[in-house]
């Protein structure tokens, strides 16, 4: 359960998420002092620690398009986030599997800031309102690295078995 | 059933008959690029070797690929060090296909990739940058990735867990008009289609259009094909694009050409007659918010930038010198130029193009990705509108929210900076 701390609109890009200027960063300890740099009231919250982990991101669609820099999943699953998006763009949605970003694609999703949301199963509940909705799941093959902890223990377990 | 063209690589590069639409696949990759943001992939792919036991070493020295392009020369000390370390990690794996920040044989990953000879058709190429979908120019299949998955590939040396995508074929056929040219035409299917209709899809073009199009033209189709979320665009591999790997890129050995089978199952078909199309614009700040040249003609202007991996070629800096030859930019704008490679830089100022541009009030900077993604080179002020022959007008792409960024061809932002206004270059730019 959680709340929803942010609810943004369609095509959110990479720039938004993680500014291109901020990019000579690479480290996952350090990219989450950047996230939503620009909307700096939000950024500000985050900083000051004001947003437990788990809150949520309420988004529409073609969530992180743009860039496939990586530090836009990076630097979300840093304050450890979850992201409910009608749909997501590709690069994105693949970066966030591998980095083990917690992402829900619920395309019927309405919720308002401060909502409370809870994942059950394949339904998303907004407690707030009563409603739910259903939750499309992650094809069976990023499923498999989800359930790994993220593509780096999934590469390295193939690394170990031969390939 | 038969393959669309994407199907046959992927088959081929499974060593399968054949695949079909939703499979899973792990093809082995030909290629793997990789710019600055490689500084992310390599810690990455020490961490997969930590605990193992086992030596740290590329599935491949010879095919992977390092340019850096985005921040050269460096903006900050903490790119000068990501650069170094790459180039330690260049050295120590014994990867040969590096172009450092050097005025003989640097530039844009997007230009050298092709102009190198790195890619050919029936290639997997990927690469941690959207822009990869640029060498489907060449037919290949390339796509962007994320830095993990890169570090995956050069361990392993292949893509782990591809689906098959499905196929958009765009048919387009007709003669592009005077002053209009590929990025006229792939802003218009982007606006047609919008910036997620073709998310998870690939875009294969076809037409006499394309027959006619030169290499360097199907590379700004191709590039800004994930702007309409394509996974990657392609272009099936012809006598062009042997003449573009002999005579431009030097390729000596035997090329082998195949296309998609013509009973291919595509999900959709887009037809495009491109003798109609007028010169097209990018408003704020979406890629698919296009509009005719017309309908925003007279816009004010603070800065033009030509370049990038879209529309840095020589025949790009031609067609604006072309137009700025023996004209002054008006003294309430500016114009940066960011050649896509050294190469092109070169031949650009052999051809007097650099000189026109440059007695015309241009910036001619060093190549490179420059003002495009807002590092530096080129930031724009607050309320500051800039035109660019660039591939991306989100907010806060060139360094500034507050910022506003249209998208055009090279035409227009040439026959723009005349006037300082978004100006028609079939009417102001002769």
């Amino acid at each position: 359960m959680g709340k929803i701390v942010l609810k943004v609109g369609d095509d959110v890009s990479t720039d938004i998420i993680y500014p291109g200027r901020f990019m000579a960063t690479v480290l996952p300890t350090e990219t989450p002092q950047y996230t939503f740099a620009d909307e700096t009231e939000f950024n500000k919250k985050l900083n000051a620690g004001e947003i437990p982990q788990g809150s949520f991101i309420v988004a529409g669609e073609n969530f992180g398009c743009g860039s496939s820099r990586e530090q836009a999943a990076s630097c979300l699953k840093g304050w450890e986030l979850v992201i409910v998006a009608k749909h997501f763009a590709r690069i994105f949605l693949q970066n966030a599997i591998n980095l083990g970003l917690q992402m829900v694609i619920c395309p019927d999703i309405e919720a308002e800031e401060g909502d409370e949301l809870q994942i059950e199963g394949e339904v998303l509940k907004n407690l707030t309102s009563g409603k739910e909705f259903k939750i499309v799941p992650l094809p069976p093959a990023r499923q498999a690295i989800i359930d790994a902890g993220g593509l780096v223990a999934y590469t390295r377990a193939r690394l170990l078995a031969g390939k | 059933m038969g393959m669309t063209y994407v199907q046959k690589i992927l088959a081929r590069a499974c060593g399968k008959e054949s695949v079909e639409v939703g499979d899973v696949v792990e093809p082995k990759v030909h290629l793997a690029m990789s710019h600055e943001n490689g500084a992310m992939a390599m810690n990455q792919f020490v961490e997969i070797y930590k605990g193992t036991d086992l030596e740290a070493k590329v599935w491949d020295p010879d095919r992977i690929a390092i340019i850096f392009d985005h921040r050269i020369p460096a903006e900050s000390a903490k790119t000068a060090t990501n650069q170094k370390k790459l180039r330690d990690f260049v050295v120590n794996q014994k990867i040969s296909k590096f172009h450092d920040i050097r005025g003989d044989e640097g530039g844009i990953c997007h230009q050298i990739l092709p102009e190198y000879g790195y890619v050919r058709p029936g290639y997997v190429v990927v690469g941690t940058d959207s822009h990869t979908t640029s060498h489907g120019a060449l037919g290949a299949f390339a796509f962007g990735i994320g830095a993990t998955e890169m570090a995956a590939v050069w361990t392993l040396g292949h893509v782990l867990n591809v689906e098959v995508p499905a196929t958009i074929k765009v048919d387009v056929n007709g003669k592009l008009a005077e002053y209009v040219g590929p990025k006229d035409l792939i802003l218009y299917l982007i606006g047609k289609i919008t910036a997620e209709g073709a998310n998870f899809r690939v875009l294969e073009y076809h037409g006499d259009t394309f027959k006619n199009m030169s290499t360097s033209g199907r590379l700004v189709v191709c590039n800004m094909s994930v702007e309409a979320g394509a996974t990657s665009g392609i272009v099936p591999a012809d006598d062009e694009t042997l003449r573009y790997l002999k005579q431009e890129a030097g390729v000596s050995d035997k090329l082998e050409l195949f296309g998609p089978d013509d009973d291919a199952v595509y999900e959709q078909v887009i037809e495009i007659d491109a003798s109609t199309l007028a010169p097209q614009i990018a408003c704020p700040h979406m890629v698919d918010n296009i509009k005719t040249v017309d309908e925003v003609a007279g816009t004010k202007i603070d800065q033009i930038v030509i370049g990038s991996c879209t529309n840095g070629r020589l025949d790009d800096l031609e067609a604006a010198a072309r137009i700025l030859k023996g004209k002054k930019i008006a003294r309430t704008t500016r114009m940066l130029v960011f050649p896509a490679s050294w190469r092109i830089y070169r031949e650009a100022l052999k051809r007097g193009y650099l000189n026109d541009l440059s007695e015309a009030g241009a910036v001619v900077c060093n190549p490179g990705c420059g003002a495009c993604l807002g590092v530096h080179q080129g930031a724009l002020g607050d309320n500051e509108v800039a035109l660019a022959t660039t591939n991306r007008n989100f907010k806060g792409r060139m360094g500034n929210p507050k910022a506003e960024v249209y998208l055009c061809s090279p035409d227009v932002a040439a026959a723009s900076a005349v006037t300082g206004t978004i100006t028609d270059p079939r009417a102001g730019g002769r």
